[in-house]
């Protein structure tokens, strides 16, 4: 008892009941967002009649590693991988383009206009997606790009507001005289921009990079919006075919299993590429 | 006179200079000023048109004035709608946003092990998607799923969630919860931008560790709440995948999100006028109520600038 009072009364003793105390409520919520994928992982390796029983088997008695081969043929997994690899890849070829190109005139160039644009990029950031939905539909089925990759990687290479202003400011803090210097040597702004900018920018276009990957691996509406051909499906809108289709029925170890393998490149991308998330999000607070 | 002739070429120089400066500028800019017009300014202007219309694809637009809204006006699902994302906002964002306050100031310390828990902490937010709405719908499962199943352990029979329309909407904060972690992280950068002399300065002063909290984090990241404050308000109106994977809407319409109404309107039904005007209201909507967070923000946000101006 007296052991646990002083533990209270001096300074290193609060200190170190705190500190307990921080980690207790730490490692609760660290299991609160753990146990869904342990439970994914878990059904995933079950056999087709250990998944409705109740009390569960938390670790299946024999992981069933054939589930994920099964899941794979069953739901084309490879075609609809490949789509979305196709897609992920062009926008974020375009994005990279579009935001750091533009970037460079709106930190660089002096030209009327430019800020009162700039500004209205900025607006268009909390512009409600809905608003422009309907007509950009249209656009796109007039034109007959509905059922195509275009509708999702062709607006990739008109700049994200959100990308050229993290451009922007980045630029912004890199010295001028390297450009003059260029600039003396007769090199156009597009020179300065292509051999200068962008090799000084790596940084930064991967940070971009990493937020492009996963937003675009992850978007679920438009390709559910433009796509209705089964072997244009990405993986994400593919999913959500796969537990409803009469074809399958409700076999949740199956879903379990495809869910797991989609889950697997924004994972493995966040544990190489941490602190290129991270910078993205300091960045945005500090902003803000 | 003979001042003039010697300005004069020097004038032209200089003005022929900024415009072929203004010129690289403009196809500098290019990608974002087509972008604007075709992909944003564009379909806004035509989407407000499209909103006194009635278009189905099949036959051109025809004008019908208000008629959308007055029909919105007296649609029963319409007003559910409403409610369900109003209910839905006025809960996830303030609960998403202390909860992941709360996290950042734990989080906020020098222990062993701490870059490992904000990693697990961040994790959810580079899934989330459709992977992890069926993940939910999994685990919401009234008789399988693990939500009740742990909820057994401990002796309380757990609701069939998703099947349920007074616990539909509340699986979907929960979902949502789980999901705090960007937030968190940028809590967590404005915590790291308070200097540390300041907290010592109010300990050495007496000050307890709630007026310190109360008196300096809270007005010190109070830009970060802001911001946070209105991504979430923006984002949590227009939450779709989760409602429209894990729940479908339902049941009985308690988890019908605006975006799923509209979604339903406009790709199910092909009614593209009566969507549009519904986009316009969601619109608006969320004008107002960013309106009303940047003109409250001098009553609660304090900038740095600014103490140094005063």
């Amino acid at each position: 008892m007296t052991a646990v009072t002083r533990l209270f009364r001096t300074r290193t003793g609060q200190e170190r009941l705190l500190g307990f105390a921080t980690m207790s409520v730490l490692l609760f919520g660290a299991l609160f967002i753990l146990i869904p994928f342990f439970w994914m992982i878990s059904t995933s390796l079950k056999k087709a009649g250990d998944v409705y029983i109740a009390p569960p088997q938390w670790i299946p008695v024999e992981p069933q590693w054939e589930n994920y081969v099964t899941a794979v043929t069953r739901l084309n997994y490879g075609v609809h991988a490949s789509n979305t690899a196709i897609i992920v890849f062009f926008v974020m070829i375009g994005t990279l383009f579009s935001s750091s190109f533009a970037a460079y005139g709106f930190s660089r160039l002096r030209a009327p206009g430019r800020d009162t644009i700039f500004m209205i990029l900025l607006g268009t950031m909390m512009l409600p997606g809905a608003v422009t939905l309907v007509p950009t539909y249209l656009m796109f089925n007039s034109i007959g790009w509905v059922n195509t990759f275009l509708p999702m990687i062709v607006p990739a290479f008109f700049g994200n507001a959100f990308y050229v202003f993290l451009m922007r400011q980045f630029y912004i803090t890199i010295p001028k005289e390297l450009e003059e210097s260029a600039m003396m040597d007769g090199a156009t702004v597009y020179h300065i921009w292509w051999f200068i900018m962008v090799p000084l920018s790596g940084s930064i276009l991967a940070t971009i990079s990493v937020f492009t990957f996963v937003a675009t691996y992850n978007d679920f509406f438009t390709p559910l919006i433009y796509i209705s051909d089964e072997s244009k499906r990405t993986i994400a809108v593919a999913l959500t075919y796969f537990q409803g289709s009469p074809r399958i029925g409700p076999q949740m170890h199956l879903l379990m299993s495809a869910v797991t393998m989609s889950i697997v490149p924004p994972i493995v991308l966040f544990i190489v590429a941490q602190r290129y998330f991270v910078r993205g999000i300091v960045m945005t607070g500090i902003k803000g | 006179m003979a001042n003039a002739s010697v300005t004069l070429p020097k004038a032209n120089k200089k003005g022929w200079r900024d415009r072929r400066e203004a010129v690289n500028a403009y196809v500098f800019m290019s990608p974002v000023i087509i972008g604007l017009l075709v992909f944003t300014l564009g379909p806004i202007i035509v989407s407000l048109f499209l909103s006194f219309t009635n278009y189905n694809l099949l036959n051109d637009p025809k004008w019908i004035g208000v008629d959308n809204y007055v029909k919105m006006y007296g649609e029963r699902l319409f007003w559910q709608s409403l409610r369900v994302s109003a209910i839905y906002s006025i809960v996830s964002v303030p609960l998403g946003m202390t909860i992941a306050l709360f996290l950042a100031i734990l989080l906020n310390r020098k222990m062993r092990g701490i870059y490992t828990l904000r990693s697990i902490y961040y994790l959810p937010t580079v899934i989330s998607g459709v992977g992890v709405a069926m993940l939910w719908r999994w685990i919401f499962n009234g008789q399988y799923g693990v939500i009740n199943t742990l909820l057994r352990n401990i002796g309380i029979k757990g609701p069939n969630w998703l099947l349920d329309e007074n616990y539909a909407l509340i699986a979907l904060i929960i979902t949502s919860v789980w999901g705090v972690g960007g937030t968190m992280l940028i809590f967590l950068a404005g915590l790291q931008g308070i200097p540390v002399e300041i907290n010592e300065a109010a300990e050495i002063d007496g000050a307890g560790k709630w007026a310190q909290f109360r008196y300096i984090t809270l007005p010190m990241i109070s830009h970060v709440t802001f911001f946070n404050l209105v991504l979430g308000i923006i984002g949590a109106l227009q939450v779709f995948t989760d409602a429209y994977v894990i729940t479908g809407g339902g049941p009985n319409n308690a988890t019908l999100f605006i975006s799923v109404y509209l979604y339903r309107h406009a790709f199910q039904f092909l009614n593209f006028g009566y969507a549009a005007a519904l986009a316009w209201v969601l619109f608006l909507i969320v004008m107002v109520l960013t309106l009303f967070v940047f003109r409250s923000s001098p009553l609660w946000v304090f900038y740095e600038s600014e103490r140094q101006g005063k």
